[in-house]
């Protein structure tokens, strides 16, 4: 046997190893020197269990095709097979790096559907939880982008931050990671001074620390060289593909539903809506730089003008009652015993809550037919959406671009997959 | 706003509009499924609606005899800060509903998931694949009449 047939059998060999059910995705025209590479579902800088096909030709990408659904959990369907209540804690592990503002985001929607408004107090403790999961969010986004591109140190301080953030979670609900802390109609407990203290203790330190973690990678030339033109997707795409947050916002489109189509009591608080034009890696980055920043500025406003009051709309048939006064009084106990057993029956109808979460929009459509339980709820997940730009903004970049645009990205496989 | 949405849309297509209705200030219009792509491009171009992003579609399961399955289309205009939904109607029979991936690109993932979810098919569609269920798998999971449990062995345990 010739030299040249025993490396053409290899070669086939290994082409027949690739292309088994794992590899056959259709790419468009297969070109036969072009190299397929399963980039995930295990790959660490695949933030969660997204894969990956990449089509190479030497180190340039030519296609990129995600594939989702590794997470799939089937939440919609857990939905409408469970009470309005009950679905609280799934909320949770949607974006489980905000759980705080996707269970706020959840109760505004059903709150929207049964025509219910929360008292204010409450209204500015959601919009605390809703800024601090922002931060929570965006200290691990930034942290892990720099990560992927090489710069371990600024993980660990913004985790360090995120860990300050995460004590305030605790001591405010009982749990640092999945809080379940909005109730339909009000809140599992109130604010505590103790929050108080530590968020102001909180705030008094984290312009400073955010300004180190920022001066780590300011005049950081691989940082730099690897985020900067990279990842890039016009204005156009980025709105015509429905990308939301902090990308469509690098991109130049001032679209923050904080401001544009007001919930809780944002139309009252003072804070700039960040957008940067570049459209790239970095600017993506920079934009949730500047995005924690301001959201320290509402946590402040908020604490300081958070008035005293009930945290529960008087709604007794909708709004789950105090646990120590279902145990003593009959008509809470009543109201308990019907809201979990019958559900609080919202009228016939749709509705869609949009909310800006920090990874875009976080939208809840849900179809009540008037029981317990939803007839239809619909996860608008942004990571879901957001993750559909990537093949735009890969194609023809190199193949070490590829972390650091699916760190800009930001996409948490929990929410994508539902 | 509302009023003017449901006007326009009335003027210009007199037979395709089937009804609107509101809710909670959510404004829905249903259309002729065979008009849909027409009106879609109308809602986009017009510069009094500016429809220019699709953040969703949602299908739903009515579970009727008549015109089981609805396919809704979540819209919203930078322009006027506004929502606005787009529903249409399809039978169990032939669930085929135009695809909307010319007008907004991005209704490609949605129309993935939506015929993962429903089997309601998008013509047109360039890649009609599932989104999350993996390709092998018969069933449409969001229909009423799939079990919560799932059903067993629908799910193939990897080649060894």
């Amino acid at each position: 046997m010739s030299a040249r047939t025993s490396e053409e059998s290899k070669k086939s060999q290994i082409l027949a190893a690739l292309e088994d059910q794992d590899t056959t995705v259709t790419m468009g025209d297969p070109l036969e020197n072009d190299m397929v590479l399963n980039m995930g579902p295990q790959h660490p800088a695949t933030h969660g269990v997204l894969r990956l096909l990449v089509r190479l030709d030497g180190e340039t990408v030519k296609a990129v095709v995600p594939e989702l659904g590794y997470l799939h959990r089937g939440y919609e369907k857990i939905a409408e097979n469970s009470g309005y209540h009950e679905f609280i804690p799934h909320t949770d592990r949607l974006d489980y790096l905000s759980p705080l503002s996707n269970n706020v985001a959840y109760v505004l929607a059903v709150e929207k559907l049964l025509g219910t408004e929360v008292p204010e107090r409450a209204q500015y403790i959601r919009v605390l939880c809703c800024e601090m999961a922002r931060i929570a969010s965006h200290l691990v986004a930034t942290g892990s982008m720099a990560m992927d591109v090489g710069a371990l140190t600024v993980l660990l301080w913004t985790f360090r931050e995120r860990e300050k953030l995460l004590d305030i979670y605790d001591v405010l609900c009982g749990a640092r990671f999945t809080t379940s802390y909005a109730r339909i109609g009000g809140l599992q407990q109130d604010w505590t001074p103790q929050c108080t203290e530590m968020l102001d203790h909180f705030l008094g330190e984290f312009p400073q620390d955010l300004e180190e973690v920022e001066q780590l990678l300011r005049a950081n030339r691989i940082f730099i060289d690897r985020c900067e033109d990279v990842g890039y997707i016009s204005r156009e795409d980025a709105i015509g593909l429905g990308l939301t947050g902090p990308i469509l916002r690098a991109a130049g489109v001032p679209r923050d539903l904080r401001r544009d189509s007001p919930y809780l009591v944002y139309n009252a608080l003072d804070f700039e809506v960040i957008t940067l034009s570049e459209s790239d890696a970095l600017a993506r980055f920079y934009v949730r730089l500047a995005e924690m920043k301001e959201s320290a500025k509402i946590l402040r406003q908020a604490l300081d003008r958070m008035p005293a009051g009930p945290i529960h709309a008087h709604e007794p048939k909708k709004v789950l009652p105090r646990k120590d006064r279902v145990y003593t009084r009959m008509e809470e106990l009543i109201h308990d015993f019907m809201l979990i057993n019958t559900g609080i029956n919202p009228p016939v109808g749709e509705i869609y809550q949009g909310t800006e979460s920090s990874k875009g929009e976080l939208g809840f459509t849900i179809v009540s037919d008037g029981t317990g339980h939803p007839w239809r709820m619909k996860i608008r997940s942004p990571s879901m959406t957001n993750l559909s730009a990537l093949p735009l903004m890969l194609k023809g970049g190199m193949i070490s671009d590829i972390v650091a645009v699916i760190g800009s990205v930001d996409p948490v496989m929990g929410e994508a997959d539902k | 706003m509302n009023q003017v949405i449901t006007e326009r849309l009335q003027a210009r297509f007199p037979a395709s509009v089937r009804g609107s209705e509101e809710f909670r200030n959510d404004l829905t219009v249903t259309v002729r499924t065979a008009d849909l792509p027409a009106v879609a491009q109308f809602l986009k171009d017009d510069p009094t609606l500016a429809f220019d992003m699709l953040i969703d579609i949602v299908g739903v399961d009515r579970f009727r005899e008549a015109e089981r399955f609805e396919v809704n289309y979540t819209l919203y205009s930078l322009e006027h800060k506004k929502y606005l939904r787009l529903k249409v109607l399809v039978n169990e029979e032939d669930p085929t509903v135009p695809t909307l991936t010319g007008v907004w690109p991005g209704a490609n993932w949605h129309e993935r998931e939506t015929f993962d979810m429903f089997g309601i098919k998008f013509a047109g569609h360039p890649d009609l694949r599932r989104l999350y269920m993996p390709e092998e798998f018969e069933y449409f999971p969001l229909r009423k009449d799939f079990p919560l449990m799932g059903i067993p062995d629908s799910l193939p345990l990897p080649r060894r």
